[in-house]
């Protein structure tokens, strides 16, 4: 390795570089970019899961009954991140219950019902007025505030990032825009509709952070993305912000696939990007930024793809948080004939829904709906046949195969030696197995394993700890009691002295006592 | 609104592009024009190899397959059995009596494959395993071959090929001493194992620009066969490459050295079943190696066991005891050449 | 006469010398300073101190193990994971769970019926991990998450207000089921 792996990562996108393994897939975003991104009209009812976020759930501040205005607080995480979920309109707080919450396990959660009246009526709203004149301390404050978190899917906690990233003193600013999974057309859409917001957006963060300059990564075959944000960025006269277009190879636009291309460095296996003076955000995280800034609107809707072939008519939406995927479904035109799937996410990561009443979250990209002939396999499971096809396109330059056989036979430690971990579940080795080994959903389930073996370990270790605590503290209170009585009888002996009958009576009852047995002092 | 009802599964949310079949397939595709050029030049003997093999080898595999309870349809379909089968008829005296076949197949799908475990289990490759379990045992119906043709005045015609095959007898005419014939490459080896010279011996007319006459035409056609393969990427490009490079490399100080006594590295390269085993044999996924540098060795080391036996050892050529013994050391040679993972 | 058997003999003699010196001196330089057994085995235990081995908590059951007095499938907390992981590190055959001591059951937590408890403190006294808080003549209660699930505290509640429940199941712990739907190895491996 070279000296300092920050260094190398300076002048991002300035070269660019390739990573290992990957695939060129079709990309079958054309079908829902052909109408504009519009705003459906109000869903009856709204059901905003209370844990929209990486992190632990959010606690409800509002209670049944209670009319709420667009904008206002509903709950809160407890935790010191303090990530908060606000009301995408006005109505009234019809329940709190346990829904659907649009996650991968599809069990249920906590979840704020609410009614919208219609009026879709602002709170107050509390904009910072000039964002290059305050700290960055004030931007991340109101970036926490705004309940904004990674757009991209990861929802990890932006303020919080950023915070990362200024401690860390990063340099570079990575907005990513390389939109790799098909079908998924919404940070494209964003693109082309608001690029003035995005490249605000970059300039926050940039302040916020710290960084030096921006690069906004882009796929190569996105002209009208480039035709959008290359006067927008040119409006800014800043000479920091630069628009690389990369090679769309899916995972192109996985966090650290999307550093080894625009930096030719890998982030270090357990690291943050930040360790190597780079952050990185989607550009809708970037959008939501500028709003929540400028206009103090904290995070009540997204940009949502629809499509698939289960789909009418394709196209994007501006959906508030909490809408029914139903409600979406039915701006489209509704579904075609045989709808087996309906995705969150693309069709290489995304996790499947049980119904489509689950709600649009944070993390709700794209709905994407599948017909039974999508899904359709020309051949079952079949044993492996060692071809290696899946460690040639791995991003991650893992063995796949070498992993499955030992989560197969709960070699745990050894997928650990086989770096496991680094697997981000792009879902590569799946596509191109002629054997058709679930790859991926082994991997989901041995990580899920050895978290659960590790917890179980503490979970030993701590009851060990206690225990031995206990047993201690036991012998303790059993000395101090011994050592009581011990002396006692030294000062009964002291006093002995002075008169020998009383010794000769206390050396009798002590023989009568020893004949029987002492009583244990602890029972 | 009518409510779907859904699946639920992990992703990816497509279904894989390639199967196992298709990928054979593609193997006994690229095959065909090596087949054809062998046909042409010894006659229709290998046909009848070829059917012959087939058959066995889907019959052990039913046999196998019912014995261990797996799904027929499902494992017959795959072609893994034949594309064993067609790759041993390959490698076998055209006119072979018929039991050859039946012990090699069952040597190559019973023992080989699936008392290993079955298709992804076997450590060696099973067509090798089958030419050398008959190699050894029949050397004498083993090193039968024909001359070919430009060699012979004809070929036999497929009845004769048939009664040659099924009863040992030749009609008439014919008897097996004056139509059978060494390989070049036993040819050469006797020779230069007597104190020939390599030119004396190339000056008997069985040899062609290189080595065999007609034995170089159908090396060709595999290797037009493997490019397909490795343009459709069926194949990794580092085992052929790392074999063939190392063959040349190997064999050409040798060859400047004592240009008598050794072979020239295009002679050794195209002789024997060389470009075959490049291509076709050495690129076995499941006995073979998985990472790309363990691919490289495991392609040197071919060669070089190849190059050893055909200098110095008892058999002419060597190609199927290098690639059996380095089946043997795949796994050590992956163990050894794992790629660093993204951040490590 | 003698010489063409004493040559070899004494070679081999030397050569066996020569052998053993080394695998002497590398045994010594490379020697592991590895856990005591026992560490190893209690390391391996679930640590309910829940007793149904028949001995009175994990570490004397490891010592157990270790004095060979008792065998390595007398834990049902721990399972047939637990007992293939003791196999492994002991190098013994895995057998099945013990009938005698339990049968493997999902972990459970107890629950005092706060209406009912008297405020006695015997199942205080008989917590192993201390998990259960409260004084006497006071109403006691379970902390959950300190709680092994021993039911150590069933026997000696004289007015029986302690059940042992599975705890719900959180949405955060779930996790990818196994695609292959065979058994999973669960547990301390």
């Amino acid at each position: 390795m070279h000296s300092d792996p920050v260094k190398l990562t300076r002048g991002a996108g300035q070269h660019l570089h390739h990573y290992h393994g990957g695939l060129r897939l079709r990309h079958n975003k054309k079908i829902s970019c052909l109408h504009p991104t519009v705003r459906p009209p109000l869903p009856e009812l709204l059901v905003i899961p209370l844990h929209q976020h990486l992190g632990v759930p959010a606690e409800p501040v509002v209670s049944p009954g209670n009319l709420v205005l667009k904008g206002d607080l509903i709950g809160v995480e407890a935790s010191s991140q303090h990530i908060p979920v606000h009301a995408p309109t006005s109505g009234r707080i019809e329940a709190i219950e346990t829904r659907g919450m649009s996650q991968a396990s599809g069990i249920p959660g906590c979840c704020v019902l609410l009614r919208p009246d219609g009026e879709d009526r602002w709170r107050t709203l509390q904009p910072v007025n000039d964002w290059r004149a305050v700290d960055s301390e004030t931007l991340i404050q109101t970036i926490v505030a705004t309940g904004i978190v990674g757009l991209g899917g990861s929802v990890f906690p932006t303020g919080k990032k950023t915070e990362i990233g200024k401690r860390a003193g990063i340099h570079t600013l990575i907005l990513n825009g390389a939109e790799c999974e098909p079908y998924i057309s919404c940070d494209e859409m964003l693109m082309r509709e608001r690029p003035a917001e995005i490249v605000l957006g970059a300039q926050i963060l940039q302040k916020a952070t710290g960084a030096e300059s921006t690069v906004i990564a882009i796929e190569d075959q996105m002209g009208e993305v480039r035709r959008a944000l290359e006067p927008a960025i040119k409006d800014t006269g800043s000479t920091d912000i630069s628009l690389i277009r990369i090679k769309s190879i899916y995972p192109e636009g996985g966090e650290r696939q999307l550093i080894q291309v625009l930096t030719g460095q890998e982030v270090p296996e357990g690291g943050y990007p930040a360790d190597i003076g780079l952050i990185c955000n989607n550009v809708a995280t970037a959008a939501a930024v500028a709003t929540a800034v400028t206009e103090g609107k904290p995070l009540l809707e997204r940009y949502v793809t629809v499509t698939g072939n289960g789909i009418v008519e394709p196209r994007n939406f501006m959906a508030l948080l909490g809408t029914p995927v139903s409600h979406l479904v039915a701006q489209c035109g509704g579904y075609t004939g045989d709808v087996a799937r309906i995705v969150v996410g693309g069709p290489m990561m995304g996790y499947s829904l049980p119904s489509d009443q689950q709600p649009v979250v944070k993390a709700s990209n794209c709905i994407l709906v599948l017909t039974a002939q999508d899904l359709e396999s020309p051949q079952p499971e079949m044993p492996c046949i060692n071809c290696g096809e899946c460690a040639r396109v791995c991003p991650a330059q893992l063995l796949p195969q070498e992993l499955h056989w030992q989560i197969k036979n709960a070699q745990w430690e050894d997928t650990e030696s086989y770096h496991l971990s680094a697997c981000i579940e792009c879902g590569c080795c799946d596509l191109v197995c002629p054997s058709h080994i679930p790859l991926v959903e082994w991997f989901h389930f041995a990580k899920g394993e050895i978290r659960e073996q590790s917890k179980q370990r503490s979970l030993a270790d701590h009851a060990r700890s206690r225990h031995l605590a206990r047993d201690e503290r036991l012998l303790r209170i059993k000395q101090d009691r011994l050592d009581r009585i011990a002396r006692r009888k030294q000062a009964l002996r002291d006093r002995a002295g002075q008169s020998r009958t009383i010794a000769e009576a206390i050396e009798r009852s002590e023989s009568k006592k020893a004949m029987k047995s002492p009583p244990e002092p602890d029972s | 609104m009518n409510l779907p009802i859904l699946t639920a599964g992990g992703a990816p949310h497509m279904p894989p592009q390639f199967t196992i079949a298709g990928v054979m397939q593609l193997v006994l595709i690229a095959l065909l024009p090596g087949i054809v050029a062998h046909l042409w030049f010894f006659g229709p003997g290998l046909i009848i190899q070829i059917v012959l093999a087939v058959v066995f080898a889907l019959g052990f595999e039913t046999m196998m397959l019912k014995l261990r309870k797996q799904p027929l349809r499902l494992f017959l379909g795959d072609y893994s059995a034949v594309v064993t089968a067609v790759l041993f008829a390959l490698c076998i005296p055209p006119l072979a009596p018929w039991w050859i076949a039946l012990i090699a197949m069952l040597f190559a799908i019973v023992v080989a494959k699936h008392l290993y475990g079955g298709l992804g289990s076997n450590v060696f490759n099973p067509a090798m395993v089958g030419y050398v379990v008959v190699l050894i045992s029949f050397p004498q119906e083993m090193t039968q071959w024909l001359p070919t043709r430009g060699i012979a005045e004809t070929v036999p015609g497929l009845a004769d090929s048939l009664v040659a095959i099924f009863t040992g007898q030749l009609p008439a005419p014919l008897n097996w001493d004056a139509i059978t014939q060494s390989t070049p490459l036993d040819t050469l080896k006797t020779g230069l194992d007597s104190g020939r010279m390599v030119s004396e011996v190339r000056s008997s007319p069985m040899f062609g620009d290189f080595v065999g006459l007609g034995w170089e035409w159908i090396a060709n056609w595999y290797a037009l066969g493997g490019l397909f393969l490795l343009y459709r990427r069926v194949i990794p490009w580092q085992v052929p490459v790392a074999l063939i490079g190392s063959v040349l490399l190997i064999s050409l100080p040798a060859f400047l050295m004592d240009p008598a006594n050794n072979l020239s590295p295009l002679q050794h390269v195209f002789s024997g079943g060389l470009l075959l085993a490049a291509f076709f044999i050495a690129t076995d996924p499941v006995s073979g190696c998985t990472s790309a540098w363990g691919r490289f060795w495991f392609g040197v080391g071919v060669a070089v066991i190849t190059l050893v036996i055909r200098r110095w050892g008892g058999y002419p050529d060597g190609i199927a005891f290098g690639v059996l013994l380095m089946n043997m050391a795949a796994p050590l040679i992956d163990r050894y050449t794992r790629p660093r993972a993204y951040g490590q | 006469m003698l010489m063409p058997v004493l040559i070899p003999v004494l070679v081999l003699l030397v050569l066996a010398l020569l052998f053993g010196l080394g695998l002497g001196w590398v045994s010594s330089r490379f020697r592991v300073e590895s856990d005591p057994v026992v560490d190893q085995i209690d390391e391996l235990l679930p640590q309910t101190q829940c007793a149904q081995c028949g001995y009175p908590g994990c570490r004397p059951y490891a010592q157990a193990i270790a004095s060979g007095e008792a065998d390595i499938n007398q834990c049902p907390p721990g399972g047939e994971a637990g007992i293939r992981a003791l196999a492994d590190l002991l190098g013994r055959e895995v057998k099945p769970l013990n009938p005698e001591y339990g049968e493997e059951k999902l972990r459970t937590v107890a629950l005092i019926d706060e209406q009912a408890c008297i405020g006695c403190t015997l199942c205080i006294q008989a917590c192993p991990v201390d998990a259960i808080v409260g004084a006497s003549k006071q109403m006691h209660t379970v902390i959950e998450s300190e709680c092994t699930g021993c039911d150590l505290c069933l026997p000696p509640c004289p007015v029986d207000c302690i059940e042992m429940i599975v705890p719900d199941q959180d949405y955060r712990d779930w996790r990818w089921p196994r695609p292959d739907n065979a058994e999973t190895q669960t547990g301390m491996v």
